[in-house]
């Protein structure tokens, strides 16, 4: 069976901690998206289930089995690698029948399920082409096949679209979605970008500096990010400095009061409030201005200012006769949100973002 | 002498098409200022295919220069020739030193060439893959047998050798061992230099595939990155036999009567004679290495590694 847990996985190289004691529990059949800015530790963790790295710290347990001190060979998991690392040397056939041979499956069967894996990618008609005769997409689907054809009990995906062009990325990664659904595949992916893992997975994992800064679904992390850097990296947010004044009154630095979600737990710190959930209406007494307003086909930004603070709203394009359509920069507007759109992000979770103490401060 | 002026020719077209370029926003009739980039933009093809061109003839001027005068019928060579022949050819053939000289040669280098590249290839695989303490010590010291004048090496081994023949009391100088042990000095060199660098450019990707497809490390190494490294090593292998079958300088104090080399062999056919029968020779050679790379480049791109 198909499970991964993290428990407590950490490597560091010196002073430096590059994963800092990670724990991940994914179910049987789980997409897992790990997200994050680059050098977050997001390939040294991917990298640490595969075994081509050995945590300082931490136990890696597959399928309830403990792998932590095992080699790659002797590991369970099929990985796709962001160069797709295809053999030069041997057919796509023989790519794919690789790990197959490896486990000493006979010729006949080993034949059978290469046909099976690649049918499955759609590549049956280029079983004898070598990995250089092929686009970046098709060698993709080879890579995929590759790991597919072995069934294993985990399956990596280290940046796998990031050789593809935007086109064929959400495609491919619709693609990837499906097999992996329907063959129930345990999947551990790693991406820097936000629209892939939103896309792609049931579950998502934040990352900042080595650290786990929040787990959960898409909707989660969208509309209950945990502090500010998960609000900022997850979509685009304005974030406004202040305090609570009330049940669902929070007061900005700037002196302006505004409402917010009444929440117990977060008495002061930062607004979090998603662009496309302000409202925007030309009105000679509103409190906002409007500084500049970007067309963008179907959805409009305007670049507000709310009492010295800057704010950015995103709403579909009204249409023609719309009075919205005859802003102009300068213009007074009326700024207004639901109160439970705007959630306080108490600034201690600030705290969580800077670097661990055992990071030398000095360099 | 070809090069001063090839020199001008290039420049001058390239200050010309500057200064036609600065010049065409500037005209209001812009047809003329058009045509004058384009015009220029041939001329510099041109001067770039005649530099092209002249480079080629100074690489190979020497080598037709010997295959022509191996065919001129007189024995001190002048322009025009008298008449063509094949007779150093076929002089060539009747002296037995050069027949033997070749085979001597033959063996010498293809015995060179079986031990230096398996070792070569190895040290290289160290060097590159494994922590081991003065990395860059080793390196240079493998390397250095290509850096150091070989008749200096030569000279050196001959020493060496006469003093192990007085400790050991076997004969270790001009006998297939111990030239055979001096040209391993040439094939390691050439192989380490090649294969480090096929070794720094393989993607380890490919090697950590197959460990997560479940191959173990030996099954790894035979099976990726060995074929992966194939190019370079059979061009080491390739540029190893060369060398060591040319080589006239280290080998020449260790040949002795009975067992020389064919470049020794041409040496001291040099001393008597001056006729065209060693452009023949060496006619023959340029011949086989030429077939010998062309084979090879059958089977690896050799431009793609070298
Ligand atoms: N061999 C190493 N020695 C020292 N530091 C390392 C080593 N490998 C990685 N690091 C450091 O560990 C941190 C995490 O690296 P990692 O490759 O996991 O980042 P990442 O999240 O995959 O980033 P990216 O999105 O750019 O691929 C980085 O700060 C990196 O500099
Ligand atoms: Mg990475």
């Amino acid at each position: 069976m198909g499970t991964l847990l993290l428990d407590g996985v950490s490597k560091r190289y010196g002073e430096a901690v590059a994963v800092d004691r990670v724990d991940l529990d994914i179910r049987q059949g789980e997409l897992v998206a790990l997200l994050g800015p680059s050098g977050c530790g997001k390939t040294t963790t991917l990298r640490m289930v595969a075994g081509f790295i050995e945590p300082t710290a931490g136990r890696v347990v597959i399928g309830g089995r403990d792998v932590t001190r095992l080699p790659p060979y002797a590991r369970d998991t099929g990985m796709v690698f962001q160069s797709y690392a295809l053999f030069p040397h041997m057919s796509v056939a023989d790519n794919v029948g690789f790990g197959l041979e490896m486990r000493k499956v006979a010729r006949a069967e080993r034949d059978r399920r290469v046909a099976e894996a690649l049918r499955l990618v759609r590549l049956d008609a280029l079983a004898d082409r070598l990995p250089r005769q092929l686009s970046g997409g098709q060698q993709q689907r080879v890579a995929l096949a590759r790991a597919l054809v072995v069934s294993p009990a985990v399956f990596l995906l280290d940046e796998p679209l990031s050789n593809l062009d935007a086109k064929l990325r959400a495609e491919v990664g619709l693609e990837i979605r499906e097999l992996q659904k329907r063959l129930g595949l345990t999947t551990l992916m790693v991406t820097h970008d936000q629209d892939e893992a939103l896309a792609m997975a049931d579950r998502l994992v934040v990352m900042e500096h080595g650290r786990v800064l929040q787990v959960g679904t898409a909707e989660d992390l969208y509309e209950r990010p945990a502090n500010t850097f998960v609000a900022g990296f997850v979509g685009r947010c304005n974030l406004l400095p202040g305090a609570r004044e009330g049940a669902d009154v929070f007061r900005l630095t700037s002196g302006a009061a505004v409402p917010c979600a009444p929440d117990a737990a977060a008495p002061g710190g930062l607004l979090a409030i998603r662009p496309e959930r302000i409202e925007v209406a030309p009105d000679p007494a509103g409190a906002g201005r409007l500084r500049a307003m970007t067309y963008l086909g179907g959805r409009t930004e305007y670049h507000l200012d709310l009492a010295g603070e800057a704010i950015v709203a995103v709403s579909p394009t009204p249409l023609p006769d719309d009075p919205r359509r005859r802003l102009n920069a300068g213009d007074p507007v009326r700024i207004t949100w639901i109160p439970d759109a705007a959630r306080v992000i108490p600034t201690a979770d600030a705290a969580s973002v800077t670097p661990t103490p055992e990071k030398s401060p000095a360099r | 002498m070809g090069q001063v002026r090839a020199g001008p020719g290039p420049d001058t077209v390239t200050r010309e098409a500057v200064t036609r370029m600065r010049a065409a926003p500037l005209s209001p009739l812009a047809a003329p200022a058009l045509a004058g980039p384009g015009l220029s933009v041939r001329l510099g093809r041109l001067a770039f295919l005649a530099a092209v061109f002249l480079a080629y003839a100074i690489v190979f001027a020497p080598i037709v220069m010997v295959v022509v005068t191996s065919f001129f019928d007189q024995e001190i060579v002048t322009f025009p020739p008298d008449g063509l022949t094949i007779r150093w050819y076929l002089n060539a053939w009747a002296q037995r030193d050069f027949a033997r000289g070749f085979l001597t040669s033959l063996q010498i280098a293809l015995a060179a060439t079986a031990i230096g590249v398996p070792l070569g290839t190895a040290a290289a695989l160290a060097l590159v893959r494994a922590t081991i303490p003065g990395r860059g010590f080793i390196n240079t010291v493998l390397l250095a047998p290509l850096a150091v004048p070989a008749i200096v090496a030569g000279s050196a081994l001959y020493m060496f050798y006469l003093r192990a023949e007085d400790w050991l009391d076997m004969d270790i100088k001009a006998t297939l061992g111990g030239l055979v042990a001096a040209n391993v000095l040439i094939t390691i060199p050439w192989t380490v230099r090649l294969v480090t660098a096929s070794l720094a450019g393989l993607d380890r990707a490919a090697e950590e595939a197959a460990a997560n497809l479940g191959a173990r490390p030996l099954t790894v190494f035979t099976r990726i990155t060995l074929p992966m490294l194939r190019p370079g090593i059979v061009a080491a292998a390739l540029f190893s036999f060369v060398a060591s079958f040319e080589n006239l300088e280290l080998n020449l104090l260790l040949v002795g009567p009975g067992r020389t080399t064919l470049p020794v062999a041409m040496l001291s056919y040099l001393e008597f004679r001056m006729d065209p029968t060693l452009a023949a020779v060496a006619t023959a050679q340029i011949l086989m290495v030429t077939i010998l790379m062309l084979v090879t480049d059958r089977f690896v791109k050799l431009s793609r590694i070298v």
